[in-house]
């Protein structure tokens, strides 16, 4: 099986470049991450790319599969257009090879107070919350923080710094649809502007990208019913 | 003294997973300035990976009484568990769990608006009668929901990251104190000193040492090899859980609780074999006695497959419904990996290394605990560790599903509170001479030239490394295969002196952070079956078919393996805190 891999060490490289790698024995039901793996283990241990948990569910190793952002430790090889082309996500500053500097992506998330704010005196026991509200967290709280959504954004792209994206805003949507949580006003008030939430143009990239099955575009089209709401 | 950027606080963790978050965050509520050092950034750490929930008393769905909790870890542990520890952590639990209801965790709901709990393994009500419900849960995502909102809490706190810097090893003077650490930015290779008054260990466990495992890649011992190191000795390192349920030939966990919602095990007659071997709990009798349950089918030739390798779960008869509301995120693992719809279809399964029981040594307070002279367990002056890198022990020889989530708060919140008691103590830091740095420094800068290549590569001795425990020290041991273990073993770390990187590069090098976590991977390896083959009995974990009974008389005590006199031995704490102790019985489920 033929892979294409993005390859850049500034250390070394003037600037990035496009190196082939073949495996000969690909298993069936290998995933991408356990390709990258053994061509790192037995071709080339300078390939250099995150990985934790090899399940789904840590976020380390997204990056961008045949021009889509995707984790490789659930993307299956067996269906991947030959020769495999992997990049690092796009719009993020390349640290090495597939890894990126995900600093902005981060100061987005911690920029909306992604925490739970409750002014009352704290009960004894929990804080009691129906099934139905517990409910309206379900396609919010899951989220990964792998970044494949808000790196196949063209709106993040243009204005990172502006524009908080999809994986910040679903968080501003996981704490503002919680029936617990007492910063509903201060949230929404915080996303006012013709950028921080508005520069969303519901082109639905995030949707397609998400490995979780998560919908942003929903929880940012809430968001602003919300907000217009608010403003009436 | 090299000349080493340095940094300092009153408290240093490394590891941020859910013991290490929940450390930080009570650290940095009482004004303590906290770094946290971790190799990767917090969310990515295991505890992410947590399915099930994490158990306290809670009452919510049937009745329960810390008491009967405590019975139960007692049971589960075959009697190794220490009671005190015991006692505290389930007295403490309820608290633990409203705690982080309180810091946002979206907890699965009853009807009422209180936390949803289901059945686990090993759970009863008073002391050995019905199944319990003890488990709390957010779906089948307990912990990445409690991981994260643990790190949001910490950002809330303002604690100090240093995300993706690896800790190389801990820095201590003439008199034993323990003064921080080196550590490196892996984006830049650049050795940082954080010296501080105290440091705590959270680090995690070590399933990379066994070929098949649920453990996420980084799951490398590190913490307990630093200790190691640090002259402190390893605990009960030869009780290793494989949970019953990993996804068969490829170890991806199906979580307990799929069992606790009413799933069970068949075999290649389509019989529902725990009812042979623990008549009344069944399917949710404990992990080791489910494992084993699993192993023996497949020896006597009962099977499920072409190989007749492994046995089916089964959940379909949950129904769709059921399982998208409560299993979603194992259902979509099954999908991904192998295909199988488990609200359609059985799924494969086979028990799977997991857990790490033993580990660094410590009291109740989180304090590291080292045998000095006739005392067994005296702390060692700043030093504290918590989670699965360390043995408190509440574990003992067999840890319950749901107590692990349980353990990483309670335990990560009392050795903080200790620590608040230390720093007001010790207000200033003691002075740090280069004494203990120059080891640290070269067992970093020897990855840093390119070797000539004489030497193995890291990857082919981690893969025989794994090869070696999977075949020498999983479910079912004995003396002959555990010798030989050994063997290989030793003969591994003697090769692993000329092992090689081609990466020489300052930036980003995963290579060499894959060497130093072989080389703490070893130090865990050893710990492990040196500590097996010294164990003749059977308890919980540990099952050697040539001692196939446990022997309180002789074995009813603590390993402790260190580098300097190979398994020593010290007594269970057997009195609890305020209760009457549970003797040892013969566990029956």
């Amino acid at each position: 099986m033929k892979f294409r891999i993005y390859r850049y060490n500034p250390d070394v490289d003037q600037k990035p470049y496009m190196q082939d790698y073949e495996l000969n024995d690909v298993e069936s039901g290998m995933m991408l991450l356990g390709a990258l793996l053994k061509i790192k283990d037995t071709i080339d241990e300078t390939l250099s790319f995150r990985r934790s948990c090899g399940e789904g569910v840590c976020g380390s190793d997204s990056m961008n599969i045949n021009g889509i952002n995707g984790l490789a430790c659930i993307t299956a090889v067996a269906g991947l257009k030959q020769p495999v082309e992997i990049r690092p996500l796009p719009g993020l500053p390349v640290i090495r090879d597939l890894i990126v500097d995900m600093e902005q992506f981060y100061q987005n998330y911690r920029d909306v107070k992604p925490y739970l704010v409750v002014d009352d005196p704290m009960p004894e026991a929990e804080l009691a919350q129906t099934p139905e509200q517990r409910d309206k967290l379900d396609g919010l709280y899951e989220c990964i923080l792998c970044a494949c959504c808000s790196t196949q954004c063209p709106s993040f792209w243009w204005n990172p710094d502006k524009y908080l994206g999809p994986a910040a805003l679903l968080q501003a949507s996981r704490f503002i649809e919680d029936s617990r949580d007492q910063a509903t006003e201060e949230r929404l008030a915080a996303l006012e502007g013709p950028f921080k939430l508005f520069r969303c143009h519901t082109i639905m990239n995030c949707v397609q990208v998400c490995p979780k099955g998560l919908n942003p575009t929903l929880a940012i089209n809430n968001i602003k019913k919300k907000m217009v709401k608010r403003s009436l | 003294m090299p000349d080493i950027p340095r940094r300092q606080f009153d408290s240093l963790i490394i590891g941020a997973g859910g013991g290490g978050l929940r450390a930080a965050l009570q650290l940095s509520n009482a004004d303590a300035s906290v770094a946290v050092v971790s190799k990767v950034f917090p969310t990515r750490s295991h505890t992410v990976a947590a399915q099930g929930g994490m158990n306290a008393a809670l009452a919510n769905v049937l009745p329960d009484n810390w008491h009967w909790h405590m019975f139960d870890t007692v049971k589960g542990s075959d009697y190794l568990g220490d009671q005190d520890a015991i006692e505290y952590m389930c007295r403490a639990a309820p608290k633990a769990v409203y705690e982080l209801e309180h810091y946002g965790v979206p907890f699965s709901r009853m009807d009422n608006g209180s936390i949803y709990q289901r059945p686990f393994g090993g759970q009863s009500q008073d002391f050995g009668g019905d199944q319990a419900a003890r488990t709390c849960a957010a779906a089948d995502r307990t912990g990445h929901a409690i991981l994260h909102s643990l790190y949001q809490q910490n950002i809330r706190a303002k604690t100090h990251f240093f995300d993706e810097y690896f800790a190389v090893d801990l820095l201590k003077d003439q008199q034993g104190n323990i003064l921080g650490a080196l550590v490196f930015n892996i984006h830049n290779g650049e050795p940082v000193v954080i010296e501080a008054k105290t440091t705590l260990l959270a680090t995690g466990g070590a399933g990379q040492i066994f070929r098949t495992t649920t453990n996420a890649l980084i799951n490398t011992g590190d913490g307990m090899s630093m200790a190691l190191r640090a002259g402190v000795p390893l605990q009960d390192m030869e009780f290793f859980q494989f949970h019953p349920t990993g996804i068969a030939g490829r170890g991806m966990l199906i979580t307990e609780g799929a069992r606790g919602e009413g799933g069970y095990l068949i075999n290649a007659d389509g019989e529902r074999l725990m009812e042979r071997y623990a008549p009344k709990a069944k399917d949710l009798a404990s992990r080791d006695v489910v494992s084993r349950a699993i192993a023996t089918e497949v020896r006597e030739g009962r099977g499920c497959g072409p190989n007749k390798d492994h046995v089916m779960l089964k959940l379909d008869h949950l129904g769709e419904d059921v399982i998208q509301k409560r299993l979603p995120g194992i259902r979509q693992t099954c999908i991904t990996f192998i295909g199988i719809d488990p609200a359609k279809a059985p799924v494969p399964i086979f028990p799977t290394a997991h857990y790490t029981m033993g580990g660094i040594p410590t009291n109740r307070d989180g304090q590291v605990v080292v045998p000095v002279k006739e005392t067994p367990e005296e702390p060692v002056p700043g030093l504290y560790a918590a989670g699965e890198c360390a043995c408190v022990s509440v574990h003992g020889a067999n840890r319950l599903g749901g107590n692990s989530l349980l353990d990483i708060v309670v335990f990560g919140r009392a050795a903080a509170n200790h620590i608040i008691d230390y720093l007001s103590e010790n207000r200033y830091h003691r002075r740090l001479d280069s004494d203990s740095l120059e080891p640290a420094l070269q067992r970093m800068q020897r990855w840093d030239k390119r070797a000539n290549g004489d030497g193995e590569s890291v990857s082919v001795l981690r893969d025989e490394l794994k090869a070696v425990m999977e075949n020498h020290c999983s479910v079912f041991r004995n003396e002959d295969v555990l010798t030989a273990g050994v063997a290989k073993v030793e003969a591994l770390v003697e090769r692993f002196k000329d092992a090689r990187i081609n990466d020489d590069s300052a930036v980003f090098n995963t290579a060499r952070v894959e060497a130093l976590e072989l080389e703490n991977l070893f130090g865990v390896a050893l710990a492990t079956i040196h500590s097996a083959q010294a164990r003749k009995e059977s308890r919980g974990a540990h099952s050697r078919i040539d001692y196939t009974e446990r022997d309180d008389k002789n074995w009813m005590r603590h390993s402790l393996y260190s580098l300097e006199v190979g398994v020593d031995y010290k007594p269970v704490r057997t009195k609890p805190i305020s209760v009457d102790s549970f003797p040892p019985k013969a566990r029956v489920y």
